[in-house]
């Protein structure tokens, strides 16, 4: 089943995991709804409420961009890999 | 008797203590290291004094966490407690403000978010609904941002009156409800909107904060983008009164706890020059309701000073003889025990201040 890496930052979301294993696949979307399904709070780290993955959060399948491959379309495989990672252009102010 | 001084800023949550009648304070570690803390709300109607805190992480979007032991451990809950609902269509991007209802009103606490929107709550602040008839209001179309986004900033429970509620924003102005929220009007009749082909519209004003007098719930004060006026009929008309400031820009504006007519504010140059009047760390208090203003400035800065004092930034405490304190984007926080006769320093050195409460507790 997929794997969804979960960046140090927001482990203690997900109960200390570094890894999850998802039940779901098909598509980045099936994949992040069944994230929320389960570890809600981790969830809307990752998405805003309307399901826009946050525009400083990167999500890469398989390690390609989601956001420059098709969204929450983007294929998932059964063997994919998630990386959730913050982006470099947010963080806090300087 | 301690006071809590709660200093959000650009990077985390301080929280201050006076155990002394406020001479000295200590000062604790950042809570919510690195998340910008552009308000925070006391709701002092129980036991203990609730902190609410509007937590905004740049990755990972807005929360509220809310804490009964004054800061010791904070709670947040798994779903968002403040989020459009689906057919809203919109999604928050920060809460700039959060404040406790009425006596008549327990447990329930106002949020204000960007975009504009007003939220309730009636659970102390562990989930929120939105007020849909500010939602849908045919005005909100036109409403504007300002430079710091489309948000309400302000938000006034009457005190003995549960139906009425007054909210400002930026841009769009100061809107009213009669009926608990369920429909809303303009108030800004007499607030100049300089920025406007019609100067004197119906609303789109850029108002920066509203206060509301002590003693008399239909008295208001308004520091606008230029402008600073009262209403004497809770918002039906405003005048000026900034004739004897030193300038009609600015961003806070704070009553006494207390005493009727008593306010204070820090007059910035202009839109165009955001520092403080002759580059000076001046507050301003009038003593009678906005007709005559004094700067306040003893144990303050001297000598040029740039820094300014956002809306959120300066707020007094629950004293009979009032605490004021102000946050400036310089990392310093000042107080005074004595209305403003001479300052303190709480504390120099922290990142940029966005917001300030202060409670006994």
């Amino acid at each position: 089943m997929p794997v969804l890496l979960v960046p140090g930052v927001l482990r203690s979301e997900a109960g200390g995991a570094s890894r999850l294993e998802i039940g779901a696949a098909g598509t980045l979307g099936a994949v992040l709804t069944e994230v929320e399904r389960r570890w809600p709070l981790l969830a809307r780290r990752i998405r805003d409420e309307q399901g826009a993955v946050r525009r400083y959060v990167n999500v890469y399948v398989d390690g390609e961009d989601a956001r420059r491959a098709d969204g929450l379309e983007t294929p998932v495989k059964p063997d994919s890999e998630i990386q959730v990672l913050p982006s470099v252009a947010g963080g806090a102010a300087p | 008797m301690t006071v809590l001084l709660a200093i959000g800023t650009q990077k985390g949550l301080f929280l201050a203590t006076s155990d002394d009648e406020r001479r000295t304070w200590h000062v604790g570690p950042a809570h919510f290291p690195g998340t910008a803390i552009y308000t925070v709300g006391v709701d002092p109607r129980g036991p203990r004094p609730r902190l609410l805190v509007a937590v905004d992480n740049s990755h990972f979007g807005p929360s509220v966490a809310v804490s009964d032991d004054l800061g010791e451990t904070w709670q947040e809950p798994d779903t968002a407690p403040i989020a459009f609902p689906e057919d809203a269509g919109a999604a928050i991007e920060r809460v700039w403000q959060l404040v406790p209802g009425g006596p008549a009103e327990p447990g329930v606490i106002y949020a204000g978010s960007q975009p504009s929107a007003l939220f309730r709550s009636a659970d102390g602040g562990r989930s929120f609904e939105l007020v849909r008839g500010l939602w849908d209001h045919p005005h909100r179309p036109q409403w504007g941002a300002g430079f710091g986004g489309q948000a309400i900033h302000t938000i006034l429970p009457h005190p003995s009156d549960p139906s009425r509620l007054l909210v400002a924003m930026s841009t769009g102005g100061v809107y009213r409800s009669g009926d608990g929220g369920a429909s809303w009007a303009p108030a800004n009749s007499g607030i100049k909107a300089y920025f406007l082909p019609d100067p004197w519209p119906e609303f789109g004003q850029c108002v920066h904060r509203v206060a509301r007098d002590a003693g008399d719930p239909d008295r208001l004060y308004a520091q606008n983008h230029h402008g600073v006026y009262r209403s004497t009929d809770g918002g039906d008309k405003w005048e000026s009164i900034a004739a004897t400031l030193p300038s009609d820009f600015g961003f806070p504006m704070v009553a006494h706890p207390t005493r009727p007519g008593t306010i204070w504010s820090f007059p910035l140059t202009a839109d165009s020059e955001r520092h403080p009047t002759e580059l000076r760390c001046r507050v301003y208090r009038s003593t009678d309701a906005g007709d005559t203003w004094e700067p306040q400035h003893r144990g303050l800065p001297d000598g040029p000073y740039y820094p300014v004092v956002l809306r959120d930034a300066m707020c007094t405490d629950d004293h009979d003889r009032a605490g004021v304190y102000f946050g400036t984007r310089a990392g310093e926080v000042f107080a005074t025990r004595d209305e403003g006769e001479s300052w303190q320093t709480v504390v120099a050195h922290l990142p940029d201040v966005l917001s300030v409460r202060a409670v006994s507790v």
